[in-house]
């Protein structure tokens, strides 16, 4: 059986026995839940509750800033303390409504529904759409958008990343274990919309379990299918999971559905679920707290808006002081200034590192070995990217197809000189952009 | 607590492999061959070897104290130019020539134009260049066995037979490190095993030049006389060794493949057309000249970036 990958790419330490094994635990979160308007792609959500007033779980707390945009939920029951500007991951500070729980999560009603397959399209991009679902992997792109694209008859493949290819994250992973019927007929709805589609579960062959099982549960599917995929860093990336489950390619300027496609997060199709069959909004998501410096590495279900901080408490605290905590896996997460930040839509992970091996390298010269271009996953010369970028030479750079990054990180990780490639190609790939932007 | 946290870009993980380890591989490949030739020519090949080592490392380290830079000697390759320089000489080099040819190496070839990453031709071979102009004799005379003599790729350019057998095993006069090709290939096979370097380079550089040698070369197609070319001189430890320096080939897939065939191609001339029997030093030479405008025109399509404006295809039926 060959596995179906893409070219280039890098294969780091896994890190995900650490908390592989470990079932989801529900964690109800005490005290204050914070929630930023603008968790998504798109133009920020804006407030319909206002400070003392009272909340239920599952109450729409602000609503979207227009179509690209997604409302928020309140995750607990309680009262609005503030509306005011909070420090998230990014490290940015993004006006957020803060809430004080009440600890006892009184939901607002849900309207459930009995048989999806009697909703129109409509009907199901709108319950998709009120329920603030997003692109729940990372990226945050309202899932409503990207499943109304402009040719509706030419989607072919409807994509499910499953393939979890960051390092230590297990949040996809135990979600496919402990519960693959939420992904099975989330996947369904979806085909429901695009009737000519075919799905396809991209799931990386270190995950062989969740392969066989998954295989077995779509047995019975004939528009579902599996796809083992080599495990290689980046095949979660949407243009490398397309290339390896259809063999096209796509580039920055294209959308997936400019190559038949839709790919989204096993989370996000778990949300399309919830949203559809059991009427309920985004408020929860699975989340890994992992790494060596924690006590008992866990998987929660955490109620979205808790900070990391409690997270954490709830996982034991440390074993040791960490020098390094990052919002994601260690390829692209964000390293965190603070661990009091709120968890958002598109949190996965929390990774507590106690040692921090990229402060500890010394960078040196390049000696042109070639390293990141085998690297690249998109046939990028990085090493000559990140030169151009230094010396701020925005044509060579374009030329040269620096806009092509997809800021996966591989160059970085491959350098020998210790070169951090991937930041100089990240950075002048946002002046580029932002110079297109002005013309 | 929080004061104490790092924040970097991501990634926030590295691959093992750092620039001086990656050197280590290299003089580790090269042990098969420099053992090799220390045996076959005796204690003065030792001396050599280390000679040039001690040189390269001590003109890095004092060059950069002059100009008041961080020293860079612990990246050792200033540790490979120099045995892989001693390889490419004679053994009966006084060693003042090779510490003169050590310094050029790693003082101008080197240091002046930057340091590593920087210099545009392979120092070794730049070093050995300037000894083979400067000090002819002494660089092109061969013994073996204590009897002074022709080495095989110059017996072959006159007409003689040669021994094919005693070329692939290295029981021939020659430079230190050239002379044994299956030694040659054991580190090569160990540069590879070690994710060091591919065989792009080196292969298409042997076939293009084999090649080269079958239609030019005025034998046709005849096995023992290509395999005496292919074992002959430098043409083994070149390919594997010093085409593929990192620095002075193409970093495009595509720029080391055109990298290759100049290589062959321009070994081809020299060894076949020119005065004389040698040619792989100044095809590697030649080439790394030749490797900015190599590139230049390699640069690689992006993943999923369409060649001749296809896209506008695709807009026309919406």
């Amino acid at each position: 059986m060959g596995l179906r990958t893409f070219k280039g790419g890098v294969h780091p330490y896994d890190g995900k026995a650490i908390s592989k094994e470990k079932p989801i635990k529900e964690l109800k979160p005490q005290g204050e839940m914070v929630y930023p308007l603008s968790q998504h792609i798109g133009a920020p959500a804006t407030a319909i509750v206002a400070v003392g007033d009272t909340v239920l779980r599952g109450q729409k707390i602000a609503d979207a800033g227009g179509f690209v945009s997604a409302p928020i939920f309140a995750s607990v029951s309680g009262t609005v303390k503030a509306i005011e500007p909070r420090r998230v991951a990014t490290g940015d500070m993004v006006n957020s409504i803060i809430i004080e729980s009440d600890g006892k999560f009184i939901e607002t009603g849900f309207e459930a529904c009995d048989d999806y397959t009697e909703l129109s399209d409509d009907q199901i991009i709108s319950k998709i759409q009120n329920a603030g679902i997003v692109g729940m992997g990372g990226a945050g792109f309202p899932t409503h958008v990207k499943l109304s694209p402009n040719k509706p008859e030419n989607i072919e493949f409807i994509i499910a990343n499953c393939a979890e290819c960051e390092p230590y994250l297990t949040s996809d992973y135990r979600s496919m274990v402990e519960e693959p019927e939420k992904l099975i007929t989330g996947m369904k709805i979806i085909l429901q919309l695009f009737p000519k589609a075919k799905g396809l579960l991209g799931i990386e062959d270190n995950k062989s379990d969740v392969i066989a099982s998954l295989s077995k549960l779509c047995e019975h599917e004939p528009r579902i299918e599996v796809v083992p995929l080599m495990t290689k860093y980046p095949q979660g990336g949407e243009r490398q999971l397309i290339k390896a489950c259809t063999g096209r390619e796509i580039n920055s300027k294209m959308l997936p559905a400019d190559a038949g496609c839709i790919v989204d997060n096993v989370a996000t199709i778990n949300a399309v679920y919830t949203a559809v069959v059991e009427g309920k909004p985004v408020m929860d998501r699975i989340f890994t707290v992992t790494g060596d410096s924690v006590m008992e590495p866990r998987n929660f279900r955490i109620c979205i808006g808790t900070s990391c901080k409690e997270i954490l408490e709830a996982a034991g605290g440390y074993i040791h002081e960490p020098k390094k905590i990052i919002s994601g896996g260690p390829m692209m997460g964000f390293a965190l200034l603070d661990v009091d930040v709120p968890t958002t839509k598109t949190s996965g992970a929390l990774l507590c590192l106690s040692e921090d091996e990229v402060s500890k390298y010394e960078t040196t010269a390049c000696i042109n070995c070639g390293r990141c271009v085998d690297a690249c996953p998109e046939n990028l010369i990085p090493s000559r990217l990140s030169k151009f970028a230094d010396h701020g030479d925005k044509e060579t750079f374009e030329k040269w197809y620096g806009l092509e990054c997809i800021e996966c990180g591989s160059c970085s990780f491959a350098c020998p000189a210790r070169k951090p490639l991937a930041q100089s190609i990240k950075t002048m790939k946002k002046m580029v952009l932002a110079d297109k932007r002005k013309k | 607590m929080s004061d104490l946290l790092k924040v970097s870009s991501s990634p926030h993980v590295r691959a093992k492999d750092d620039t001086s380890r990656i050197m280590l591989y290299v003089i580790l490949a090269l042990m098969p061959t420099t053992v090799f030739g220390i045996f076959n020519f005796g204690y003065r090949a030792l001396l050599l070897v280390l000679v040039c080592i001690f040189t390269c490392v001590i003109s890095e380290w004092l060059f950069e104290k002059a100009v008041g830079k961080k020293s860079t000697i612990g990246d050792l390759s200033a540790a490979v130019t120099g045995l892989l320089l001693a390889l490419n000489l004679p053994f009966t080099l006084p060693v003042w020539q090779a510490v003169l040819g050590s310094i050029f190496a790693i003082v101008v070839v080197k240091m002046l134009f930057g340091g590593l990453g920087q210099n545009f031709m392979n120092p070794a071979l730049g070093g050995r260049a300037f000894l083979v102009i400067s000090f002819a004799a002494t660089m092109t005379h061969f013994e073996y066995d204590g009897v002074a003599g022709a080495t095989p790729l110059a017996l072959l350019k006159s007409g003689e037979a040669v021994n094919t057998l005693d070329m692939l095993i290295g029981r021939t006069g020659g430079t230190i490190g050239e002379t044994s090709a299956i030694c040659i290939l054991i580190g090569a096979i160990i540069l590879i095993l070690l994710g060091v370097i591919d065989l792009i380079i080196p292969g298409v550089y042997i076939v293009s030049f084999a090649i080269f040698v079958c239609v030019f070369g005025g034998h046709g197609f005849d096995t023992s006389y290509l395999v005496a070319h292919l074992c002959g001189g430098g043409l083994m430890l070149g390919a594997f060794f010093m085409a593929t320096d990192y620095v002075t080939s193409p970093i495009t897939p595509a720029g080391k493949v055109i990298f290759g065939i100049c290589l062959g191609v321009l070994t081809g001339i020299f060894r076949i057309f020119g005065n004389s029997a040698e040619g792989v030093s100044f095809a590697i030479i030649f080439s790394n000249l030749l490797v900015p405008l190599i590139e230049k025109v390699t640069v690689p399509r992006a993943f999923g970036v369409v060649r001749e404006r296809k896209p506008k295809e695709v807009k026309a039926d919406e």
